[in-house]
This record gives C-alpha cells, sequence and structure tokens, in this order.
C-alpha cells in the first residue's frame, strides 16, 4: 500500500550485496551511475556494524587480526543484521557463528573467548539491584542442614562461563597481564564476569567451581549443585566460591524452602 | 522593527563514552552536550550514572538515531517504549530524530537512509511523527539528512517537505548545516534554497560536523558526512549565513569518528559561540 515499500525493499536488498541492482527510480543530478553513489550508503552499514563489533570483541580482533576479523565480520553481518538498534544487543550471536565459521576452525579457544568478551558487555550494561550481603545471609549460612535445599539468584551483573580452553589468561594477557606465549591453551579455565563499581572483572574459576555456579545460576538448589560440581573433578571447595560470591555482590537473592 | 539579538548562543558537544571521565571532572565551557539515545537504552550500570551525573551540570539533548521514522512499516513500538523511559528518566532539554529510514523487515542497518519526498511520503511521515509526539508527549526535533542519491519520484525540495512537515505536525526541526552544505553540493543544488524554505521559528538547534570528500562516477564532487573530521571553511562561512538569517540557536559540534581529545572540539564549539558574536555584530549593523 504504502508507495515506499517497493523502494525500501529494492534498496535494503542491494545495501549488502553489491552486485544487485538498485531498483528502480534512484537518479542522480548529473545523470553519473546511481549505484557508485549508493555504495556509501553500503560502505557504513558494513563499516559502522564492523566497527560495533569490534568494539565489543578487542581481543578476538587482536587474536586474529584486523583484516581477518573485519572479513569474518563481513560474513557475520550478511547474516545476521540487528534486529534492533541498540548496538549494545549486538554481536550475541557472534560466538556460535565463530564456532561455525570454517576459516577460525584452527582456533578451538575463540569462541569461548568471544563469549567472554560478550559477557563482559552484559555485565556492563545488566540491570543495577542489591546484593546480598554477608550480613544478610549469616542466619542462612548458620544453618547447614538446610542449605543443600537452598536455591540463590546471582546478581544481573554476575556471569558464568565453562570453557574447556584458558580464555581467562588469553583475556588477560591482552590486558597486560601476563605473557600471552605463556599461556597453556589446553587448560581448561572457567570465568566468573562481574561488575565491581565502574569496572568489570574477569575472575578465573576451576572447571568444577564453574560447573557449581553454572547450576546455581539455572536455579539448582546447593545440594544438587554441589554433586554437579563433584562430578565434575576434585577441586570443590564450594565454601570459597559462596565467599567469593558474596565479596563481589554477585548473589541478588536466597531462597531456603519453607522460608517466608 | 527590528529586535535587539541576544547576546549569547548555547554551544554543546556530541558526547563520546571516552570523554565522559574528562567532562565530568573538568569545568568545561559548554552550555550543553548531546548523547545517542540509543546508547543509553541499557538495563542498568556505569553508562546511566555518568549520564545521572552530565546531566547534573550541562542541559542534555537525547538524540535518536534508530527511530527509522521514514520506514515504509509503522514504527517499532517497544523502542518508542524504551524511548519514553530514556526521556522520562533524564528529562532532556530537546530530542532529535531524523528524516529517514534505518529498519526495514526486522533488520536494522544502522545508517540514516535517504526518502523520495512527494505527496504520499509526506503524509506517511506526518503520522508518524503524530504517534512520536503523541507517544513521547513532547516536541520532536526533525533533522534534514545528508543524501547521496535522489529519487525520480520526488516533486519536493527537501526544504519545502520539511517546511511542511513542521506545519503539519508541530514539531520542531533540527537543521543540520553540514548536512544541507553535503546534500546540496551531492545534489547540484544551492545549499540557501534549504535554509530559507525552513520556517525560522521551527528551527530548534543547529548540528554543525565535518565531511570527507570522494568523487561520483563523473568525476563531480560527492561529500560524505563522516562526522570525523574538522568543521570545514565553507561550511563556517555557510553556518554564519545562517545565523545572520535565523538568529542565535543552540549549536552543536558532532564528532563520531577519529575522535580527537575534548579539548579539540570544546575549541570548536567556541569557534561556533564567536560565529554568533560576528554574526550578531553583522545583524546589528545592517539593521
Amino acid at each position: 500500500m504504502s508507495t515506499l515499500e517497493p523502494i525500501q525493499v529494492g534498496l535494503s536488498n542491494a545495501l549488502l550485496a553489491p552486485e544487485r541492482p538498485l531498483p528502480p527510480g534512484v537518479i542522480t543530478w548529473n545523470g553519473s551511475d546511481p549505484s557508485v553513489r549508493f555504495d556509501v550508503y553500503r560502505n557504513n552499514v558494513v563499516v559502522s556494524l564492523t566497527t560495533a563489533l569490534a568494539e565489543g570483541f578487542p581481543v578476538t580482533r587482536a587474536l586474529v587480526g584486523e583484516r581477518f576479523f573485519a572479513a569474518m565480520a563481513r560474513c557475520f553481518i550478511a547474516d545476521h543484521l540487528p534486529s534492533s538498534p541498540i548496538l549494545s544487543d549486538y554481536g550475541d550471536a557472534l560466538p556460535d557463528f565463530i564456532a561455525a565459521f570454517p576459516p577460525a576452525q584452527g582456533l578451538s579457544y575463540l569462541p569461548d573467548l568471544a563469549r567472554l568478551e560478550r559477557a563482559r558487555v552484559q555485565a556492563y550494561h545488566a540491570a543495577d539491584a542489591p546484593a546480598l550481603t554477608a550480613q544478610d545471609l549469616a542466619c542462612q549460612l548458620a544453618n547447614p542442614q538446610r542449605l543443600s535445599a537452598a536455591r540463590l539468584a546471582l546478581h544481573p551483573a554476575c556471569i558464568v562461563l565453562v570453557s574447556e580452553h584458558a580464555i581467562v589468561s588469553l583475556w588477560a594477557a591482552h590486558q597486560g597481564q601476563g605473557r600471552i606465549e605463556d599461556v597453556d591453551l589446553r587448560r581448561a579455565e572457567s570465568a566468573l564476569v562481574l561488575r565491581d563499581g565502574d569496572a568489570v572483572l574477569v575472575l578465573p574459576l576451576s572447571l568444577e567451581i564453574g560447573h557449581f555456579l553454572v547450576a546455581l545460576a539455572a536455579g539448582a538448589p546447593l545440594g544438587e549443585a554441589a554433586e554437579i560440581a563433584a562430578a565434575a573433578g576434585p577441586d570443590v571447595d564450594l565454601t570459597q566460591a559462596i565467599v567469593l560470591l558474596i565479596h563481589y555482590g554477585g548473589i541478588a537473592a536466597w531462597h531456603t524452602p519453607g522460608d517466608l | 522593527m527590528t529586535t535587539k539579538s541576544p547576546t549569547t548562543i548555547a554551544v554543546g558537544i556530541g558526547l563520546k563514552a571516552e570523554h565522559m571521565p574528562d567532562i565530568i571532572a573538568d569545568d568545561t565551557a559548554l552550555d550543553f552536550v548531546e548523547v545517542h539515545a540509543e546508547n543509553y537504552m541499557v538495563s542498568g550500570g556505569p553508562a546511566l550514572r555518568q549520564l545521572t551525573r552530565v546531566r547534573d551540570r550541562f542541559a542534555l539533548s537525547i538524540h535518536g538515531v534508530g527511530l527509522s521514522i521514514g520506514g515504509a512499516a509503522p514504527l517499532d513500538q517497544e523502542h518508542l517504549d524504551r524511548l519514553a523511559a530514556l526521556l522520562q528518566r533524564f528529562e532532556p532539554a530537546w530530542f532529535s530524530e531524523h528524516l529517514a529510514w534505518s529498519s526495514h523487515g526486522g533488520a536494522c542497518y544502522n545508517d540514516l537512509l535517504p526518502l523520495p519526498y512527494n505527496p504520499a511520503t509526506l503524509v506517511h511521515v506526518c503520522d508518524q511523527i503524530d504517534v512520536v509526539q503523541e507517544r513521547l508527549g513532547r516536541r520532536l526535533l526533525l533533522e534534514n539528512p545528508s543524501t547521496y542519491i535522489e529519487f525520480a519520484t520526488s516533486s519536493m525540495d527537501e526544504g519545502a517537505f520539511l517546511a511542511e512537515v513542521a506545519t503539519r505536525t508541530g514539531c520542531g526541526l533540527l537543521l543540520d548545516v553540514n548536512n544541507a552544505y553535503i546534500s546540496a553540493v551531492n545534489h547540484g543544488r544551492d545549499p540557501w534554497d534549504l535554509i530559507v524554505a525552513l520556517p525560522p521559528a521551527a528551527v530548534g538547534e543547529i548540528h554543525l560536523a565535518g565531511f570527507a570528500e570522494d568523487r561520483d562516477a563523473v568525476g563531480d564532487r560527492l561529500l560524505i558526512d563522516t562526522h570525523g573530521a574538522p568543521i570545514a571553511e565553507a561550511v563556517w562561512d555557510f553556518y554564519r549565513r545562517t545565523l545572520r538569517h535565523l538568529g542565535s540557536r543552540p549549536t552543536l559540534i558532532e564528532r563520531d569518528q577519529a575522535i580527537p581529545p575534548l579539548a579539540v572540539l570544546v575549541a570548536e564549539a567556541q569557534r561556533a559561540r564567536s560565529a554568533w558574536v560576528d554574526a550578531a555584530a553583522w545583524t546589528e549593523a545592517a539593521s
């Protein structure tokens, strides 16, 4: 019904496909080829979205190099245009895209590293919420027989990632902490990403604690999460994990069955 | 029957995240700052806290880049809701958006794409602006775009189109002097035609920025609105002429690429202040 619709369909189709002709009716004052002028728009779309991705995934970009990243971003953009104009939400699908991107197949750690970077952006912009303090939780923790049935809700800015790769060391080496050549890529490192004031921290976790916190974040009771952690390996200092969460304000709620 | 020119002009800059700490800490000689609405459509965290602190010190302008007012489809209600919440939270002095489209079929292109100017588009754009102003409960300033192509179905000049939108909807206009200059060069027109077509009372804000220069397929100048360079001298001249015609208007320096230190942008804002002094003196002398 709208006369704008066919023009916008035609221009949209031509934006990401330079080989596609422009819709009829696109003109220039001097009779020059409008497609050459339309390249300004084509370039704006790809460059601005590539820039947005590069800002959210700086270490991923540093690891593969600027040219590889730009080429990969171009493929990603063609398949995954943003669904909203809020660019801080753009890039959720990039880690899975990297995992399936044939030229990145040799870099098995890259999708998880990208997930870590994405988690940092999400943590930075996550909702503000009060966190429970050690004092708030004192009576819960003093009641060991009821602990195993307790469920807790992580703070919205608290994200746990389990990885079989050394993503925390790799990321830290790009922040000037440690040398990249010293990173043992085969070491499994999980991560706790959280907000501390205006900063976003990336804390290393053992695989076991990573599984423990993932289970808690998914709503499992403490006892069940502890079993999951124990099945993952021997390093299961759960008290330390809970203390860590409390210290960084990572617990938003604590429910024990029977509580009012 | 001349009215005495106001002695001051409000100047500001587009605020980038990298300048946040400096602008909060320093005693910056700016009257207002402008931020992109979409950069603050987040659930929580430091960005909103910082904007609150900025809002405490400067008048704020919120500039939307993603509403797609010229989109063929109805406006994205979810986005409009987010916008309403943001404006309610920060109560900016001005809210502006673009005469352009940026989304289609559920995909966002993150660029401001051009519209044919004709009576059918006019009705559609006015309907959309009515929806926006109704939902937000406030006046929108609509910005003239920089464009690189035109349409055979256009039957109105950009200036006449904008003037008619302002008259029909009651919206204000954000006159981007750089965009006016770019589009005029790109389409072989006189940029002054746009300025004189606009109802002066509707113009609520002016934008200034830098462009890059290329050539089209026959070798004619093609100016590209990069926001990545200092403002061109030709645009400063055009701005002074515009001020003599319109009078004092809040003026904003935009820089979104190759972002220099804050002091460089503040110096450009001060130059806008000086331009007003020159223009006011000229107007006094001529009256």
